[in-house]
């Protein structure tokens, strides 16, 4: 290979780390009456595809949620309690246009940054939870992504409690410079502390998992379950087709394809998810918690 | 210190002549012997791991390896390593930890490298692996950019007690190339980038990821290698000289530290 093809190689993962603008927007038909599914291209009644817990059901895609949509399929009604809520992403390098960008992202997604923590139930078995939402910023990961993260783990570890992270991410955040790339390590260094502790971690991982997440924490799970048929990976599609210079198969970098490599323990349906999660907290011996409501 | 803009160092840092780790191992080292593969896949000729003395310190060397010509690069791809480039030296650091050797990263590469084999065995994997075992291996860890410190793939052997960097060396989380065509569509502007994205030395040094810079003589490290080498040797010989004075769980506490505060937020 010639080294300007190297160039462009790394020229091209940089960009396909970024969101995936055109595929989101085909899944999002404006209407809202249709769904067009990324993955086979099948179209169904959105109504349908709802009901179905947003899993295409041509092919079995596990479509983005948003984080309250996740939220509400996993933890028990009316027991999380969120933390940090309020932190806020500041502008480290001066990038331009960031804080337009993310207060923008803060009004459509009705979060402040790309990961909502907290504490729940799951079926009455406590952990601290984190959830990743890709429509914010394609969940790039940056400070205040990097501090939850690591604070939930810090939390986790001196409460004796798990940590059930769904992982989604495009990346390290671009836009906070070198600040992103020191939340790879500083998310590992919490991951590492929690299980040192004896702390178990359940990481989940959804569509996409990749980049710097892929990296660090969302790698990083005793236990690592993928939903069907997500994107997970390190560098980008594009930027592997442009190296070898022809189509790869269409399951490459699919929660399938890492199971196969040795890379996910299992591979959970949206709907088992709940009772799976929990199954494995009781099987560590985490009390069962009799709610009083 | 040098005045130059970041794509001035940018220039620099790719020019030519700059000196690479195979000129720097025999000038700060003696006896350095190479260990080969990680015992689970194979060896990746991107990274060098091995022992040597530093002074008469026994250490343990992990440095990403830069061709300077075609054929060299061929070797060691670009310096772009693949998982078990990684995992090897994870296993030498381990080995070190064993046998108390302080370790000692060179960091020279574009990133991890991207390609289908690379994904099969975990790159991501790989480097997450190491972040987390680095944070917490129980021996002084060092780490110097010399030139390019390339994202992830830079930060898998830069989890460290302390950070220094060569005064033209960049550490940045995308290449300004990358960085350019994401900003303006146009990676031709990997200049304005550049200074856009703030990886110098200098600029690193403000937002506490590099704690020390050595000096490169006038006009870069290629005009003289044995002056270079012995800017980096007398850093790591007082570098290692005041790691290893430190207990255990103290050093450990603040290497944690060191990286737990990055992040700037409100709240
Ligand atoms: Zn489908």
């Amino acid at each position: 290979m010639a080294i300007e093809d190297l160039f462009k190689v790394v020229k091209a993962r940089f960009v396909d780390e970024q969101p995936a603008q055109t595929a989101e927007k085909d899944v999002e038909i404006p209407q809202d009456l249709l769904f067009k599914c990324p993955r086979c291209g099948g179209v169904v009644y959105n109504e349908e595809f709802v009901r179905a817990m947003k899993v295409c059901p041509k092919c079995g895609y596990h479509a983005r949620l948003t984080w309250k949509e996740r939220l509400d399929l996993t933890a028990d009604k009316g027991s999380f309690r969120e933390f940090d809520a309020d932190m806020k992403s500041l502008n480290p390098i001066g990038f331009p246009k960031y804080e337009e960008k993310i207060a923008r992202m803060q009004q459509q997604c009705d979060m402040n940054d790309a990961i909502v923590t907290g504490e729940c139930t799951i079926r009455g078995y406590r952990c601290v939870i984190g959830i990743m939402d890709s429509h914010f910023m394609m969940a790039s990961m940056g400070s205040v992504v990097g501090e939850k993260i690591t604070r939930a783990f810090e939390y986790a570890a001196e409460h004796k409690l798990p940590v059930v992270m769904f992982t989604a991410s495009g990346g390290a955040r671009m836009q906070e410079g070198i600040i992103s790339l020191m939340q790879m390590a500083k998310t590992s260094g919490a991951v590492k502390l929690h299980s040192d502790a004896g702390g178990l971690y359940i990481a989940v991982m959804t569509d996409p998992t990749t980049g710097g997440v892929t990296a660090s924490f969302a790698s990083l799970g005793d236990i690592i379950i993928a939903e069907p048929k997500v994107l997970i990976g390190f560098a980008g599609r594009r930027v592997i087709q442009d190296t070898i210079r022809q189509r790869l198969p269409d399951d490459f970098q699919s929660a399938e394809f890492q199971q196969n490599c040795g890379f996910a323990d299992m591979i959970v349906e949206r709907g088992m998810m709940r009772k799976r999660i929990s199954n494995i907290l009781k099987l560590h011996g985490f009390p069962k918690e009799v709610t009083g409501r | 210190m040098s005045e130059l803009t970041a794509c001035e160092k940018l220039e620099l840092i790719r020019h030519k002549n700059r000196p690479t780790v195979n000129d720097y191992i025999p000038a700060i080292f003696t006896r350095f012997m190479e260990f080969h593969g990680d015992r689970l896949y194979g060896d990746d000729a991107a990274i060098i791991g091995g022992i040597g003395y530093l002074s008469d310190t026994p250490v343990t060397v992990l440095a990403q390896v830069k061709g300077r010509t075609l054929e060299e690069n061929k070797k060691t791809n670009f310096s772009m390593p693949h998982p078990e480039g990684y995992r090897k030296a994870l296993r030498l650091a381990k080995q070190a930890e064993k046998f108390r050797r302080p370790v000692i990263c060179l960091v020279d590469t574009p990133g991890a490298f991207c390609g289908i084999e690379a994904e099969k065995r975990g790159q991501g994997e790989a480097i997450a692996r190491n972040l987390y075992e680095f944070m917490t291996l129980k021996t002084p860890v060092i780490s110097v950019i010399l030139g390019e410190g390339g994202s992830g793939g830079a930060l898998a052997l830069a989890v460290c007690d302390e950070l220094a960097m060569l005064e033209n060396a960049l550490y940045s989380v995308i290449s300004p190339r990358g960085a350019a065509s994401i900003l303006w569509k146009d990676g031709t502007r990997e200049k304005d980038a550049c200074e856009v994205l703030k990886i110098t030395a200098e600029d690193l040094m403000r937002f506490g990821v590099c704690d020390k810079i050595i000096p490169e003589p006038e006009g870069g490290a290629h005009v003289s290698k044995e002056q270079t080498a012995d800017s980096i040797y007398e850093y790591l010989v007082d570098a290692v000289y005041r790691f290893r004075q430190a207990d255990i769980d103290t050093l450990l506490a603040n290497r944690y530290q060191k990286f737990r505060k990055i992040g700037m937020f409100t709240e």
